[in-house]
């Protein structure tokens, strides 16, 4: 129980496996958030296949847990594919990439669904009564709004997707939670070593707060 | 000469409601045309159909010549020419006053951009608030806020105005600033259908003024006759209870 010794020993470790999580999350974010436009203006085109698509997309992730998605891309998917006769594997890195993208893509889409639906339909109106198309209208007019309003929910799942990255460290991905089981094998040294890893994810949401609220600020419509 | 706009027998209904049962009228080019009627009666719906915002479910529309109604018609490049002002004056509150004149035909390339911009400040000295180019939406009145609306349907360089009861939303001090820029657009030679409340407004500038009840047009004349010998026992009920108030 001696924070300070376990802090010097544990320090290096663990900046190693916080650079592997700012990666993974950061990737898994920028994807996610490209995946979630699409998934959103999938669901609100007016063709029923492409609703579906995007309503069974997100169906399927909020309806399984988060472990059972990492556990089904690491080890489920390459089976199956072997079992086809292919022969794919992920490395735990990129199976973290694809299930983090995945799963924050879809809450994304349902967080751009509700903030396009949030602006008033009288915006889009305007816009094509000038003689702007649907996709005009949106990227021009709905979307820079849109975008401003989902600001705050957007920030709230950057922060879950942080958090959940510490659960992509079950298939061996060596990202500071990893690392930090590793340590408490070797040193038993638990209550020490999890509090240090708790303040380090403390201190990377908070500045990742404080960053969003100055974007907020700015872009105050 | 032949009309400017040109509707047919035109319906609308919202599941089974029935906004509007055939509505039949021309307006030729230049001509100011008021619509009144209590709410509820379907003006602006009928002046939604125009530029097809609201889509009809029969009838027929035409405007320059172009059947709009029919299904191939590409109704982006038909709504240039055809500007709309609305009650909620519905700005781009992301936009400066300048950037929400100059988004479309930015958008569109219809000229350059220093053309565009140029064009921009003109229509803001026009409207009057040469001094509030960049000024976000919120900064401004709304009476302010209606004149650059209508400085942005201008920016389109359209032939027909389209106003949906564009004093309806303001204080009452700020309703005369914004009737006199429609005044100044009449004056020029734009043709105008007006959904108003304005009866004064009617009474001066339009040429013919509409009485929709019940979703068809219940009497149709020019202003002096409306005002002052209307037929139709439904548009003295209605002229009696709107200007008794005044």
């Amino acid at each position: 129980m001696e924070l300070g010794r376990v802090f010097v020993e544990v320090n290096p470790l663990l900046f190693n496996g916080l650079w592997i999580t700012v990666e993974v999350t950061f990737l898994s974010l920028l994807l996610a958030f490209i995946l979630g436009l699409c998934s959103c203006f999938m669901g609100l085109s007016d063709k029923a296949p492409l609703q579906w698509i995007s309503k069974m997309y997100v169906w399927l992730i909020r309806g399984t847990p988060l472990l059972v998605q990492v556990f089904y891309v690491y080890f489920a998917i390459p089976q199956l594919f072997q079992f086809l006769g292919f022969d794919l594997r992920f490395t735990p890195f990129s199976a973290g990439v694809i299930t983090l993208t995945l799963n924050a893509g879809a809450y994304m889409s349902e967080i751009f669904r509700g903030a396009i639906n949030a602006v008033n339909p009288g915006q889009m109106e305007a816009a094509r009564s000038l003689g702007l198309s649907k996709w005009q209208a949106m990227r021009r007019v709905v979307l820079p709004q849109a975008l401003r309003i989902c600001l705050p929910s957007l920030v709230n799942q950057f922060i879950i997707t942080l958090k959940d990255s510490s659960l992509i460290s079950v298939i061996g991905l060596a990202d500071i939670m990893y690392q930090a089981k590793i340590y408490v094998g070797r040193s038993m040294e638990s209550f020490a070593t999890y509090t240090w890893v708790a303040l380090f994810y403390l201190v990377l949401i908070a500045v990742l707060t404080k960053l969003a609220n100055t974007v907020e600020r700015r872009t105050q419509i | 000469m032949t009309a400017q706009i040109k509707i047919k027998n035109l319906h609308k209904s919202f599941d089974s409601l029935d906004v509007l049962k055939g509505i039949n009228l021309e307006i030729n080019k230049g001509q100011v045309v008021c619509v009144i009627g209590a709410s509820g009666s379907g003006k602006s719906t009928f002046l939604r159909c125009i530029n097809r915002l609201e889509e009809p479910t029969g009838g027929e529309i035409t405007v320059d010549d172009i059947v709009i109604t029919n299904p191939g018609v590409d109704m982006n490049k038909v709504r240039r020419h055809i500007g709309m002002v609305f009650q909620q004056f519905n700005l781009f509150p992301h936009l400066t006053a300048k950037q929400n004149i100059m988004m479309a035909p930015l958008e569109l390339k219809l000229y350059t951009k220093k053309e565009i911009e140029q064009k921009a400040i003109e229509l803001m000295e026009r409207v009057g608030l040469s001094d509030k180019l960049d000024a976000l939406p919120r900064q401004l009145s709304g009476g302010q806020q209606q004149r650059v609306a209508i400085a942005r349907a201008l920016a389109m360089e359209p032939d027909i105005m389209l106003f949906d009861e564009p004093t309806s939303a303001l204080d009452p001090e700020m309703v005369g600033e914004v009737l006199s820029v429609m005044k100044e657009l009449a004056a020029m030679g734009m043709t105008m259908v007006v959904v108003t409340h304005e009866m004064g407004f009617a009474r001066d500038v339009a040429d013919r003024v509409i009485f929709m009840d019940e979703g068809i047009i219940m009497e149709e004349a020019p202003p002096t006759e409306m005002f002052t010998a209307p037929k139709n026992p439904r548009t003295i009920e209605f002229l009696n209870k709107v200007l008794s108030v005044k």
